[in-house]
């Protein structure tokens, strides 16, 4: 467990004047991964919110080497880093034990970058995976992405006067990534700082690729108040809407597990994008986000508690 | 070492003896085989390469990206669709300025598919900061696939190094392989300036580049190609003087007392120069202009080539679909703009999708630039040679 105390005696890889908006989830997991990192690191980031606001010549917020290469390809780029890591160790120019960490948004990673993720898993190339899935496209303006859940309004599923928002529910990656086997998988959050750092050095120690699924709020897309960041992310482990669980040797393991399990109107209803269901002539797309909400946090259980 | 080996071959030998950090690559016909050799290399223990069997040629040429800007020295081979679907990272390698190397067998791209050679893949490419260098033969693939490597390192900016599909890449030939010590003593250790690896000394590479410094860093991108040819011409003269093969950047064959001359790229160049032999055999004044290197496009080597001749007839096996023909046209019309004196051009479009080019056919083609100079005029600039029109 990491202490506060600790985390701010150490020197910060990710540093402040960058651009990102106030109350920003992508440049707090920038930086919670990388303090809870205890090796040298290097950062590869996919095109995105957090690349675009970081690294705006002649600045940078990266106190790390760090590589942006394409949207769709930041696995790749990176499995290229750690395998010329591992050709020069062998032959003995490099002697430091350094640890690789590819950045995507939900874009980059559940959509146009999933086929290169996938390669880099399979190929069991030692990189730790983040995915900050603010659930859709931010970076360009909001469109929806396969994470964006279901209702959800999007300038690609506007809330209209015939359709409410995004009809498809969400795509299940972590699940699709845990079907890879990777050495180390996890779904976390900002508000869990501890659990978010604890998962990060257990990804960074497993011997293999990792990914971690990091629940980014967006307060452009999902319209609230810049200062709700972190209350947001835990009402959304509240409600079950982003259970933190973990998943390592084929065991599953919840880390945190709501005392109460809220509904989720709770965590609907302090977004703007969720705004029009609440007027909607019917309760079906809630109910039917609801119900898809309570079937994975169910069978989340059943799979935690199996063996 | 004297053997006989296809281009495929003779690529994958030459990259065993490079030996680079990290190849990087997913096969393609009819590139695979030399994709495949590389795998057995690795396996047999024969290289010190670490390789990544990539999902795509996009994860491929990304991965070779990120080894290179990791320090490595870095290879793969690709044909047709194979870079077609690298196009995007082919600019993005160029400019973050990694010197990867590319073993490209040369196909049409669809539509239709075919898997044979014309050069519209590489030549689809042109404008993407890479440097392009083109093998009449076995022996020059082998042989320029590993001066690339040294003039890219050099010039710090991507090459791919092409073969004719199937004519070359499948067709066994006799070469000379040099001995495995000498090539890594030939190129050295790849020396880098920046590389990710050095984690004391961070840098941040590929950032968000806006209106007031994108076309400063463009501008220099561009300044490193326009310094190209002289790195070129080093490594040549290097090799050269090493292992006894010389190389030009425009290769001129019976061209100073010619009256016309054809212009082509790759394989058609071997088949040419047998033309030129029968044709000055009944004494008629043939010559042939070959380009190696096409990009950077070497404009005075060429100029001082065309200058000599009064008709010049340019192969192309790639059509810009734009209605100005080839693109070897189109870059030599351009050059001659401003030249004092400018030879007839007629453009012949041929062999695209693999269709075959004999002897015969430019031997026809010489016949008919003679009636050109003859009539003073070009009867039609570009025509589609060996195609059913009807």
């Amino acid at each position: 467990m990491a202490t506060l105390k600790e985390l701010s005696h150490q020197e910060e890889k990710f540093v402040g004047g960058h651009r990102a908006c106030p109350g920003c989830g992508a440049t707090i997991i920038a930086r919670q991964v990388l303090l809870a990192a205890q090796q040298p690191v290097v950062v590869g980031c996919a095109t995105g919110c957090l690349e675009v606001a970081t690294t705006i010549f002649p600045y940078s917020a990266w106190n790390v080497p760090f590589i942006h290469n394409a949207f769709e390809n930041v696995a790749a780029t990176m499995s290229g880093v750690e395998t010329a890591y591992r050709a020069l160790k062998k032959k003995g120019k490099i002697n430091k034990d350094i640890r690789f960490i590819a950045f995507g948004g939900d874009g980059g990673t559940y959509d146009i970058g999933l086929q290169s993720l996938s390669g880099m898993i399979e190929r069991r190339h030692r990189v730790l995976y983040v995915c900050y899935n603010n659930e859709a496209y931010m970076n360009t303006g909001i469109q929806r992405s396969s994470a964006t859940p279901r209702g959800a309004h999007t300038t690609t599923s506007p809330a209209g006067t015939v359709i409410p928002g995004k009809i498809q529910l969400r795509k299940n990656l972590t699940e699709i990534i845990i079907a890879h086997e990777p050495a180390y998988a996890a779904q976390a959050t900002i508000g869990y700082w501890n659990d978010l750092i604890t998962k990060v050095r257990k990804a960074l120690d497993a011997d293999g690729p990792s990914f971690l699924n990091i629940y980014s709020p967006c307060r452009l897309g999902w319209a609230y108040a810049p200062e709700m960041t972190v209350k947001v992310t835990k009402i959304a482990v509240e409600t079950c809407i982003w259970p933190l669980y973990e998943y390592q040797d084929g065991k599953y393991r919840i880390t945190v597990k709501p005392k109460e399990k809220k509904p989720i109107t709770e965590f609907l209803k302090l977004q703007g994008r969720f705004g029009h269901l609440f007027k909607w002539r019917d309760d079906l797309p809630i109910k039917e986000f609801q119900a898809e909400v309570d079937r994975i946090w169910e069978r989340l259980l059943k799979r935690s508690q199996a063996d | 070492m004297i053997v006989a080996r296809t281009g495929n071959e003779a690529m994958a030998e030459a990259m065993r003896q490079i030996n680079p950090d990290v190849v990087a690559a997913y096969p393609i016909t009819p590139a695979t085989e030399v994709v495949q050799l590389f795998a057995k290399f690795v396996s047999d223990g024969k290289v010190d390469t670490e390789f990544v069997p990539a999902e795509s040629e996009h994860s491929a040429i990304s991965a070779c990206c990120g080894a290179s800007a990791a320090g490595a020295r870095v290879m793969t081979s690709t044909a047709s669709q194979g870079l077609a679907l690298m196009h995007e990272i082919l600019y993005i390698a160029a400019g973050l300025r990694l010197p990867i190397v590319i073993c490209l067998v040369n196909r049409s791209l669809s539509s239709p598919i075919n898997i044979h050679c014309d050069h519209s893949d590489s030549l689809g490419s042109r404008d993407s900061g890479w440097i392009q260098i083109f093998s009449e033969n076995t022996q020059e693939a082998y042989d320029s696939t590993i001066q690339a490597v040294k003039i890219a390192e050099s010039a710090l900016l991507p090459a791919m190094v092409t073969t004719d599909g199937f004519i070359l890449s499948h067709g066994m030939e006799r070469i000379e392989l040099l001995n495995d010590q000498d090539v890594p003593k030939f190129l050295g250790e790849r020396k880098v300036k920046y590389s990710l690896l050095d984690v004391d000394n961070p840098i941040t590479l590929g950032p968000l580049d806006l209106q007031d410094y994108f076309f400063e860093h463009k501008r220099s991108e561009i300044d490193a190609m326009n310094n190209v040819l002289p790195i070129i011409e080093k490594v040549q003269k290097e090799f050269g003087d090493r292992f006894g093969r010389f190389y030009p950047v425009v290769d001129e064959y019976k061209l100073d007392d010619a009256e016309v001359a054809i212009l082509v790229m790759g394989s058609t160049g071997g088949t040419a120069k047998v033309a030129v032999e029968r044709l000055r055999e009944k004494g008629k004044k043939v010559g042939l202009i070959r380009a190696r290197i096409y990009r950077p496009f070497p404009k005075s080597h060429m100029l001082n080539a065309l200058k000599k001749v009064d008709v010049v007839g340019i192969m192309d096996r790639s059509d810009t679909l734009s209605t100005l023909g080839g693109h070897l046209y189109n870059d030599c019309r351009s050059i001659l703009y401003d030249s004092d004196k400018r030879p007839l051009l007629k453009n012949f479009i041929y062999g695209l999708g693999g269709r075959d080019i004999t002897i015969e056919e430019i031997e026809s083609i010489y016949e008919n630039l003679f009636a050109l100079k003859k009539a003073g005029k070009v009867d039609k600039d570009i025509v589609y040679f060996g195609v059913r029109e009807e």
